[in-house]
């Protein structure tokens, strides 16, 4: 296998993009030559209509035999019989269901590191440094209707580093991915992750503090302390300036601390990774001390015992649909959870911390209509507009309405349904999947793919091929404890 | 909640789970108790005399929750979706002595029957997951105590997943009301693993579950990179690929003198057996236990995924005279063809895994039980997991029906299929009259997420739909 590391690569960067990429060479008569050399998909249909779907907009009900007109990247109209200039691409969308895209609220997808776990508090560290845009995982997530993500930094300590949300515009430069006015935020993590109690000590090494759940509330009160002092000295530094006075020498620049300053001032959303009640309650109480709050609770397995509490503070809560028993502190995880808290008034999403789950969290989301009774409303909205919500960008996606960004997915049947597969992908108006454009690119990949596999470099040494050399992989799966990647498969949270 | 279901929580985790860190439990089951009873939670944390009250006054719910109920039952105004036959509308599926006794519009309740109104609902039979270790692994990270799935050594023919599983396990109720409620439970350890047990996931011991003590053999069939079993990140790290090769070259060959030594045990035994004058051989328990899997009495399940391990298990499994099934198969679509004309059934596991190239297609796992199908290979759907996810086997088969495979197929991939796989398909795996009475009466599609389960059967027995994620639920859901 790995003699073919060279081919794989080369391959696997190219293939899903040319897939999507046919419909921007069809259309280059259309449209000025720059579109297309950005390997954009299909740029050059500024307005698209969608005729005679089943509409979930999740804001305003489900709708019947309804078109959607997408002009500009925006949704330009949600009705009957619209009408579309000449030049729009019309999609005969009857019998089929289009929903927003789905906004994934934990992800890890695109990083080529995880965690930077060496100190308790990396609060200056960034996910936005570090993404691959062609990690081949997003044009599968895209293929199973997901359009936003939520890429954060692991949970190996206590204060982690800043995420970004992205949309996945596969194909597109790094650049293009940053949800544009996306509101900061940061990645907390309290219990089994960070006290590392899985990592294997080696002879001679020192643990890293902290080895407790103590010790993770002393880090926290002492980071936010420290956060307190230091925007204590620039406050008066900047009153100093403003009455004009003289020879000031500003505080020195803390790169640390000035995110956790963000955070008391309420710039910047705390995505805190807990699992059990005791810390939960411990984190909220916490942050209400110091003045400020929690934007989500991530995982928060044990939320339903503490439903009140979470929503009293007014913390969102993204777990996961049906996952439990994994590890210790996930052995009181329950499916009903999402449903609690729900009732409770706490703001929910299911999210999939995994490359793998989140192709499917349509089916995740459904189970929520099993366990806890929650209504077809409800549960559309935990991977829609919740999530959407919990990251302040509830304006832009998470639902079908006019104005908002045409990031939607056409499915062959309710997304509910085991049955149902997503047709076509967009994000901001243009197509990132599309399944029959997917499936009219196969031969030709396969092809291309067998003239490769006669290179030199790709020969057997059996046949006079050269050794491989050690292969050269890219993350495949990433999770939140994940300190060493070893390319397997999912043995996440 | 009461007190009582509290108590039967937290008896079972103490006395079944973490018997080796009570502490730890008891601190963990406070911070409900707190609220639930202070009587019970001071109990619980100032010493460990009250585990036993505790189990104690479970005893009698915990009796009932995990054996069900026994009798003669009516299931009445059913569709019955027998799998192997047409569905019946408005039927009648009579449970007596543990079997289905009677199937049809046309059937007389017998005295004495519980009846079920069944209006608008439909009855399954149980679904079947021949790829999990069920009961054999608690928690797999951080609890080791809990974990009793793989053994030390690399050949462990003798190790029985029937003697490692835990019918206790909260993994067993949180299953079966779901839907699934049969398993095969193997040990995943070294190259031979050991027997795999087929159960029912109803019992109280492993006795009253077992459907085949010893179901198959086990074996990870050695690959260049680590191989059997064993192949973690240091050592492909470390592999050089001529050296890796030579590895696994060396552990077929044990494998293959194992199995060769296990036949001729067999053999000398039958003639020690047939004729007094030929001395018998010293009773071995490895070799005795490879018997049946050397004569091509009962099937070995190797765990395998890439083409050209699968490749060499069918050549291997022909030189032994094994009879081979495949557990994992990721790439055993490929090679449909192969598979079929070697008349070698697969048990998909990785439906649901990523693709594990990057220029593999997105759908390649997806739509691989319909290539399978299509090309007449006998399969199966599996989640492949140990236990916590096993419940998810029908979204599996739903994804397969959405990739090509018919719902029909579909719905046989996790019943009748993987009973005939594993040579149970006249004890289970449709609704037809003898077989075992493993029910599922739902409101919808059995394959749908959003469908409920309204009563279970297993053997016979009605069963609660109760499990720890159900009492738990109950214990805080009205929290004020």
């Amino acid at each position: 296998m790995r003699k073919l590391i060279t081919l794989f690569v080369s391959l696997a960067v190219l293939a899903p993009a040319w897939g999507v990429g046919s419909a921007a060479r069809a259309q280059q008569s259309q449209r000025p030559r720059e579109g297309a050399a950005r390997g954009a998909s299909n740029a050059a249909a500024t307005e698209t209509l969608i005729r005679n779907a089943t509409v979930l907009t999740i804001t305003r009900g489900t709708l019947a035999n309804t078109d959607i007109l997408i002009r500009n990247g925006k949704i330009a109209g949600v009705g009957q019989n619209l009408k579309a200039s000449d030049r729009a691409r019309v999609i005969d969308a009857t019998g089929k269901y289009v929903m927003p895209g789905i906004v994934d609220a934990h992800s890890h997808s695109m990083s080529d590191a995880i965690n930077e776990g060496t100190l308790s508090v990396t609060s200056m560290v960034r996910i936005r440094d570090m993404l691959n845009p062609t990690a081949p995982n997003l044009y599968r997530e895209l293929a199973g209707g997901v359009t936003t993500l939520n890429v954060l930094h692991g949970s190996a300590n206590t204060i982690g580093g800043q995420n970004t949300v992205v949309k996945i515009k596969y194909g597109r430069p790094v650049a293009e991915f940053i949800f544009p006015g996306a509101p900061p935020g940061i990645k907390f993590a309290l219990g089994e992750n960070v006290k590392r109690a899985s990592s294997t000590v080696l002879p001679g090494q020192t643990r890293r503090y902290p080895a407790t759940r103590m010790g993770q509330e002393e880090v926290l009160r002492d980071a936010f302390t420290r956060a307190r002092n230091y925007k204590r000295a620039w406050d008066e530094h900047r009153a100093a300036v403003a009455r004009n006075e003289k020879n000031l020498i500003a505080p020195r620049r803390d790169l640390q601390l000035e995110p956790l300053v963000e955070i008391l001032e309420g710039k910047r959303f705390v995505h805190a990774h807990c699992y059990r009640a005791d810390e939960i309650i411990m984190l909220l109480n916490l942050a209400d001390e110091f003045g400020f709050k929690i934007r989500t609770l991530q995982h928060v397995l044990e939320g339903y015992k503490v439903a009140k509490e979470i929503a009293a503070h007014g913390a969102g809560a993204s777990s996961f649909a049906d996952s439990w028993g994994y590890k210790i502190e996930a052995y009181d995880a329950i499916p009903y959870n999402a449903a609690v808290m729900t009732r409770a008034g706490i703001i929910v999403s299911i999210n999939s911390d995994s490359d793998e789950r989140a192709r499917r969290l349509n089916i995740d989301a459904a189970k929520m209509m099993k366990y806890g009774d929650l209504t077809e409303d409800e549960a559309l909205r935990l991977i829609t507009i919740n999530p959407a919500i919990q990251l302040g960008i509830q304006e832009r996606v998470g639902s079908i309405e006019v104005g908002k960004d045409a990031d939607l997915a056409i499915w062959t049947a309710h997304p509910f349904s085991v049955y149902s597969r997503v047709e076509t992908t967009f994000i901001d108006g243009d197509i990132f999947f599309d399944r029959q454009q997917d499936l009219a690119r196969r031969p030709e990949l396969q092809r291309e793919r067998e003239e490769l596999l006669k290179a030199e470099v790709n020969r057997p040494p059996t046949e006079g091929g050269a050794q491989p050399g050690a292969p050269r992989r890219r993350p495949a799966n990433h999770h939140d404890d994940d300190d060493v990647d070893n390319g397997e498969g999912d043995n996440h949270r | 909640m009461s007190l009582k279901t509290f108590s039967h929580v937290a008896a079972r985790s103490v006395a079944n789970v973490f018997a080796p860190s009570v502490t730890n439990v008891v601190l963990r089951g406070g911070v409900g108790a707190r609220r639930m009873s202070f009587a019970l939670a001071a109990l619980l944390l100032l010493s460990v005399a009250p585990i036993a009250s505790a189990q104690q006054a479970s005893s009698t719910m915990g009796q009932q929750f995990m054996s069900g109920t026994p009798g003669t039952y009516a299931i009445r105004n059913a569709r019955i979706v027998t799998v192997s036959g047409a569905d019946i509308e408005n039927g009648t599926v009579v449970v007596r002595d543990g079997k289905i006794n009677a199937v049809g519009t046309n059937v007389a309740v017998p005295a004495g029957a519980i009846e079920i109104d069944a209006r608008g609902l439909s009855v399954y039979p149980g679904m079947i997951d021949l790829g999990t270790s069920m009961g054999l692994v608690e928690i797999p990270q951080g609890a080791n105590p809990t974990v009793d799935v793989a053994e030390v050594g690399d050949m462990n023919p003798n190790a029985q997943a029937f003697y490692g599983i835990n019918p206790h396990s909260a993994h067993v109720a949180v299953t079966r009301v779901n839907g699934v409620t049969s398993v095969l439970s193997s040990p995943s350890g070294g190259i031979i693993s050991g027997q795999a047990a087929f159960i029912n996931l109803l019992g109280s011991s492993p006795q009253e579950m077992s459907v085949e003590r010893t179901a198959a053999l086990v074996v990870n069939y050695p690959r260049a990179a680590g191989g059997g079993g064993f192949g973690g990140f240091f050592q492909q790290a470390q592999a050089n690929p001529a050296e890796a090769a030579t590895a696994r070259d060396r552990q077929v060959e044990q494998l293959r003198k194992l199995l060769r030594d296990a036949e001729a045990y067999g053999r000398a035994m039958d003639a020690a057996n047939s004729d007094r004058t030929v001395p018998r051989p010293d009773a071995d328990v490895v070799l005795a236990s490879l018997v049946p899997y050397v004569r091509g009495e009962r099937p070995v399940v190797f765990r395998a995924d890439r083409e050209s391990e699968i490749r060499a298990i069918v050549r291997f499994s022909e030189e032994l005279k094994l009879k081979p099934i495949i557990l994992g198969g990721n790439d055993a679509s490929k090679i449909a063809a192969f598979l079929k004309e070697k008349n070698v059934p697969v048990i998909l596991g990785g439906l649901f895994d990523l693709p594990s190239r990057e220029d593999d297609f997105y759908d390649v796992l997806y739509e691989s039980a319909a290539k399978l199908q299509q090309a007449g290979v006998r399969f199966a759907l599996s989640t492949g997991d140990q236990g916590a996810e096993v419940r998810d086997l029908p979204y599996r088969a739903g994804m397969a029906a959405a990739f090509g495979l018919s719902r029909a197929d579909a719905l046989k991939s996790v019943t009748l299929y993987p009973a005939q796989i594993m040579g149970v398909g006249d004890r289970l795996g449709s609704i037809e009259v003898g077989k075992i009475a493993n029910l599922v009466i739902t409101d919808g599609d059995l394959l749908e997420a959003r469908t409920h389960i309204r009563h279970l059967f297993i053997n016979g027995r009605q069963v609660p739909l109760n499990s720890r994620h159900t009492e738990l639920y109950d214990q805080f859901k009205n929290r004020k």
